[in-house]
């Protein structure tokens, strides 16, 4: 472009011309797509990675064997575990804590549970009105998954293909 | 009934300060409820522009939001910062939005309407509006705060560079008008030809260039330098909270109405109808519809939302300016332009230049 067609465009302001055509037609004739939230929800993926629960099998055990690979993946050193033997013979965790406040929700834990034991729900809306509210414990934990499992499952069920 | 009697009594023995008082407030108290609603017209439209909805939970379609800011605002703490000049502190705020305020007074509402009737309207116009930079130097030099201070200086150099361009632009409009009075310069636009009577066409570049110095003086995008986020925080109101805060922002709504209004007045033709001459004085004459066609208030306010619309527009269009490219715009491309459309309006005025100066005298 020769410098008097570019000092023509400059001068009538040519290009800020054209970038308020852009807005005016995002104001006059472009659908808002603001969610209400409360209200309207975004959809959510099977895979989705919110509050944590342990899962028991259908005959009541709880699943967790304690093998503590969760532990060991877990990037953020959120959770805490103990175990000793039960009478029967079985490892099981006398202690199973995580801690919200240092999870970072990447999901590790849940990938490399053998049991599928502990695992991250579809849950998002939580909160902690005290200190302390927000460390889970293997019961808050075990209560999460005992009224989630109907969903849990269903969730898994979404995702055993690809897995 | 006692009270009203003795309201009126001492309305009538005060007069005429009295008359007056109740004027000015029967012009703030609208004004004040214009710059609320403002706010909110301006979230609204840019989140539009964004593809969003702006607020939509207090009221109906979020009609109460001012109201809630307001409420907000008014019962937070204003936080006076140790080491700064506290009398200085608290006037600035109140000295950057009385201008505002007080320019309105030679504003011609109507035909009739107005407050004061002063024959050098555009000369008292011109002071009243400078002295707000006043409160931009004030607040930041008071705050004892670095960024205050930077962005008050920004804020200050800017503001002084397009006043005189601003100024400039008005000088054309005095030679087209040839008076200072603002009613008789609405009124030397009216004319047989509807809109293209009014001076926004002669004066069309003094016209682009008032509207964008008006942009500049009030610190709006894309000329928001002086509250760069991300280099000053927010500028020489860093240091306000509470009501103090919210006075600058009444302030900055204020100055952007009060630009749009002085651009109506003297571009657009103030409250004149854009059907003039166009319309036979038998349809006038019909209830309603000729109140509407006819000169009057409501085209004065339907003016005032085309610029303030433009203001919003502009916010939610344009990236903010690089400082040096402000200065360069406002010295090197206004001053001259303005300056050569000066020459060039005299040319036309001299040569009695239809529809604006064809009539002798």
């Amino acid at each position: 472009m020769s410098n008097a067609a570019r000092f023509v465009k400059s001068l009538f302001l040519f290009e800020l011309w054209q970038g308020l055509g852009v807005t005016l037609r995002h104001f006059l004739f472009v659908r808002k797509v603001t969610l209400q939230y409360p209200e309207e929800k975004a959809p959510i993926s099977p895979r989705f990675r919110g509050l944590h629960a342990l899962r028991r099998y259908p005959n009541g055990e709880e699943r967790c064997i304690a093998c503590k690979l969760c532990e060991v993946v877990c990037p953020a050193l959120a959770i805490t575990i103990e175990s000793e033997q039960r009478a029967d013979g079985t490892r099981r965790t006398t202690r199973y804590d995580i801690d919200l406040t240092k999870c970072i929700f990447c999901g590790f834990c849940e990938e490399s549970c053998p049991v599928d034991s502990i695992v991250e729900t579809h849950i998002y809306e939580y909160h902690g009105e005290q200190r302390g509210d927000l460390y889970m414990t293997k019961d808050k934990l075990l209560a999460v998954g005992d009224k989630y499992e109907a969903e849990i499952a269903a969730a898994r069920g979404h995702d055993a293909r690809y897995r | 009934m006692a009270l009203w009697q003795w309201l009126v009594d001492q309305y009538q023995s005060w007069q005429p300060v009295s008359g007056y008082l109740v004027h000015i407030v029967a012009i703030t108290i609208p004004l004040f409820v214009c710059v609320a609603y403002l706010t909110l017209a301006e979230r609204k439209i840019i989140g539009a522009m964004q593809v969003r909805m702006g607020p939509t939970r207090v009221g109906w379609k979020g009609l109460l939001q001012p109201w809630a800011d307001m409420f907000k605002l008014m019962f937070k703490e204003i936080i006076i910062p140790s080491g700064s000049n506290k009398i200085l502190f608290l006037i600035a705020p109140i000295l950057s939005l009385a201008p505002a305020m007080a320019a309105w007074a030679v504003v011609p509402l109507d035909a009739t309407t107005v407050l004061a009737d002063v024959n050098a309207g555009l000369l008292y116009v011109l002071a009243v509006t400078s002295i707000g930079v006043y409160g931009v130097i004030i607040a930041g030099w008071a705050s004892n705060s670095k960024y205050a201070l930077l962005g008050a200086l920004r804020s200050s150099a800017q503001i002084v560079s397009y006043e005189i361009a601003m100024g400039f632009a008005l000088v054309g409009v005095l030679i087209a008008a040839g008076s200072m009075n603002l009613g008789d310069i609405i009124i030397a636009q009216a004319g047989n030809h509807g809109p293209f009577n009014w001076f926004w066409l002669p004066l069309l570049p003094l016209f682009v260039i008032y509207f964008i110095s008006g942009v500049a003086e009030t610190n709006r995008a894309p000329f928001d330098v002086a509250e760069g986020e991300s280099e000053i925080v927010a500028g020489f109101h860093v240091e306000y909270s509470g009501m103090a805060f919210a006075v600058f922002f009444l302030a900055e709504y204020a100055n952007m109405i009060l630009i749009s209004v002085l651009a109506a007045v003297m571009f657009l033709g103030g409250w004149l109808s854009p059907l003039q001459g166009w319309v036979s004085d038998a349809t006038l004459a019909t209830p309603y519809i000729g109140w509407i066609l006819d000169d009057g208030f409501h085209w004065l306010l339907a003016k005032i939302s085309i610029f303030l619309f433009l203001y919003l527009w502009f916010r939610a269009t344009f990236p903010r300016y690089r400082y040096d490219q402000i200065m360069r715009l406002g010295w090197k491309v206004f001053i001259p332009i303005t300056i050569v459309w000066i020459i060039v309006v005299g040319g036309m005025v001299l040569g009695h230049v239809g529809p604006w100066w064809d009539h002798p005298g």
